[in-house]
């Protein structure tokens, strides 16, 4: 489990880029990071930019787990108390699962992840009608490799604020 | 809508033959004796000859749109043969008679000479409403008598049936099992790259020809299921951002909702008399086993436990349901009555089990297994016992059988920037075999034989 937290630790700012950006590759280039941190600062406080960047659309999970991990944790907190500050966004929870499982088990899994993400911010005073969720299963993976520190990265839940709410 | 409406099948007609050859009088399908012990396979053993065949080109009569098309035929029943692995094709350059009447009685002793145990003979030719006709013969080479012997029409554009349907006569005659090539696949066409695939029903011959597309991939669909009774297929579909279980006809390109649930309802599959879609249905973080009469429209909640229930499959007499569920942890495989109830775990090796399909012979549960890091298909009895790995790697996944329950189709995929392909394998283990399709394939499904 070590190898995974250090791969959760040093892939999470790429992960945040790749969102950005909306490139889905690993982006593991330090030139991408620095284009990535210039924008963060650039963010318009309130906006789908400022979420992303500044607070972190997503957390990750451990294998064949819908718990949250602490990190996970820290992320919702900050993730509840920018929705609170911004109620005029309704969104979308994406559970998402790795690869390394079978399509349909997948399929439940990702919902077992969205649904404890949106218990958590439910929990956080957020409203249940602001929210939706929805599973990808292993159909939506962002990082593409056969290890894990990609598989690491699939294995998440995604707040998608929508468009113009 | 995002399906092509498809033409239906054209009518198909066939009839025996009477029988040719020097036992003038016995009746088609009997055999002499020693012929049977010499000839006759047992497709579930480990270790078996293929049976040495010669099959030279069936004749061409003149008014056959295409004069090749007789030799197209023999092509097709040639691979098919040697893809069961049961039937050693002879190379026609070695062969001593030509065939030019398949009304005669080849010539035993020439076909005896290149060590053939069987041989077949065929005719193709034009009838006057333009279908096209084939007519075949099967002809024991030691007893030197005809075995079988039949004919079957079609239009011209389906004339790769007829060659599936003599397949499934000379399979039959030869190993006692029912054939299996006269028939399609369902599966999941797959193509972009793997961050951002496009998806889509996609449906082909077995042996991966007359491939059609069924949606055009705006839509995330998965986990297509044939009916055991008619041209329809239930599938998993992401429509406008609410995914849940559809039923098409392929034929006429109808498609609706299957139930009307809350939640995403996912893992369909029909029951043996195709009048019933059993599926899982997520509600809250647990997802339970549903099933919903097409008739009816009722539905029934069979299982309800704060777990991952799904992947149900009915026994053939619909009788009991095979599922996986983590209800224990780790995904197991569990039986349970058709009508729901207590359940019990069948999957007792090491890691863990999941995608059980019955059988259609009811004999077996076949099944993806996770150990190690690698992914296995294998078989099971339903009771457990039995357990037999088929194929093992990195990622194998979702096997589906062919109607008569000896072969099983799965897709595998080597990860990274690749894709899954679509393999057949016997339930002896015996005998992988890829079957291509235009782009990535996943998640196959057997039809029933057409008829």
């Amino acid at each position: 489990m070590l190898s995974e937290i250090c791969s959760f630790r040093s892939t999470r700012l790429a992960c945040l880029i790749v969102a950005a950006l909306s490139v889905g590759a690993c982006a593991r280039n330090p030139a991408e990071q620095n284009a990535a941190m210039a924008n963060a600062s650039a963010a318009t406080p309130g906006s789908q930019q400022d979420f992303v960047v500044n607070v972190g659309d997503r957390i990750w999970f451990q294998v064949d787990s819908s718990e949250l991990t602490q990190q996970a944790i820290e992320t919702l907190e900050k993730q509840a108390q920018w929705l609170r500050s911004y109620p005029q966004y309704a969104f979308t929870i994406e559970g998402h699962a790795d690869e390394r499982g079978t399509r349909e088990y997948n399929i439940a899994l990702g919902a077992r992840r969205a649904q404890a993400m949106r218990d958590y911010l439910a929990s956080r005073g957020i409203q249940t009608n602001r929210m939706r969720t929805i599973s990808y299963g292993k159909e939506r993976p962002v990082a593409v490799c056969n290890d894990i520190s990609c598989w690491s990265q699939n294995r998440r839940a995604v707040t998608v604020l929508n468009a113009s709410s | 809508m995002s399906e092509r409406q498809l033409s239906p099948s054209p009518s198909l007609s066939r009839r025996r033959l009477l029988t040719l050859g020097a036992a003038a009088g016995a009746l088609a399908g009997l055999w002499p004796r020693d012929a049977v012990a010499q000839l006759k396979l047992d497709v579930t053993q480990g270790t078996i000859r293929p049976i040495p065949i010669a099959l030279p080109d069936f004749l061409t009569a003149p008014g056959v749109p295409d004069p090749a098309m007789g030799r197209n035929i023999t092509q097709i029943i040639t691979a098919n043969l040697r893809r069961s692995g049961l039937f050693a094709p002879i190379d026609q350059a070695t062969y001593v008679e030509r065939i030019a009447d398949v009304n005669r009685p080849p010539r035993f002793a020439d076909w005896r000479q290149i060590n053939a145990d069987a041989v077949v003979t065929g005719r193709l030719e034009r009838q006057g409403n333009g279908n096209l006709q084939a007519q075949f013969r099967l002809w024991d080479v030691v007893a030197g008598q005809q075995i079988a012997g039949q004919q079957s029409s079609t239009t011209p554009d389906n004339y790769r049936r007829l060659a599936h349907i003599i397949s499934d006569q000379i399979y039959h005659r030869l190993t006692g099992e029912t054939g299996y090539f006269d028939t399609r696949i369902v599966f999941i066409d797959e193509s972009g790259a793997r961050n951002q695939r496009t998806k889509r029903l996609a449906l082909m011959d077995q042996d991966g020809a007359n491939v059609r597309y069924l949606t055009r991939g705006d839509d995330l669909v998965l986990t297509p299921r044939f009916s055991p009774s008619s041209q329809e297929i239930t599938y998993m579909s992401y429509g406008q951002g609410h995914p849940r279980v559809f039923l098409l006809n392929i034929e006429t390109g109808q498609r609706e909702v299957v139930g009307n649930f809350p939640g995403m309802s996912f893992a369909p599959r029909f029951s043996n008399d195709g009048q019933r879609i059993i599926m899982s249905l997520q509600q809250g973080g647990n997802s339970n086993i549903f099933v919903m009469d097409l008739r009816s429209r009722a539905t029934m909640k069979l299982t309800d436990t704060a777990a991952i229930d799904t992947s149900p499959s009915y026994s053939p007499d619909g009788a009991r349901i095979s599922f996986e569920s983590d209800r224990g942890g780790r995904q197991q495989i569990y039986v349970m009555a058709g009508n729901g109830g207590q359940a019990n775990r069948i999957s007792f090796g090491e890691g863990s089990y999941s995608t059980p399909v019955w059988s259609p012979r009811g004999d077996y549960i076949a099944f993806t297994k996770q150990a190690q890091g690698r992914f296995s298909i294998g078989i099971m009895r339903p009771d457990g016992s039995g357990e037999r790995i088929l194929t093992d790697g990195f990622h194998n996944e979702g096997p589906t059988w062919a109607p008569n329950g000896r072969v099983l189709m799965f897709f595998r995929d080597p990860g990274g920037n690749s894709g899954p392909q679509l393999f057949t394998v016997d339930i002896t283990g015996r005998n992988e075999q890829r079957i291509a399709t235009p782009a990535f394939g996943s998640d196959p499904a057997w039809s029933p034989l057409l008829r």
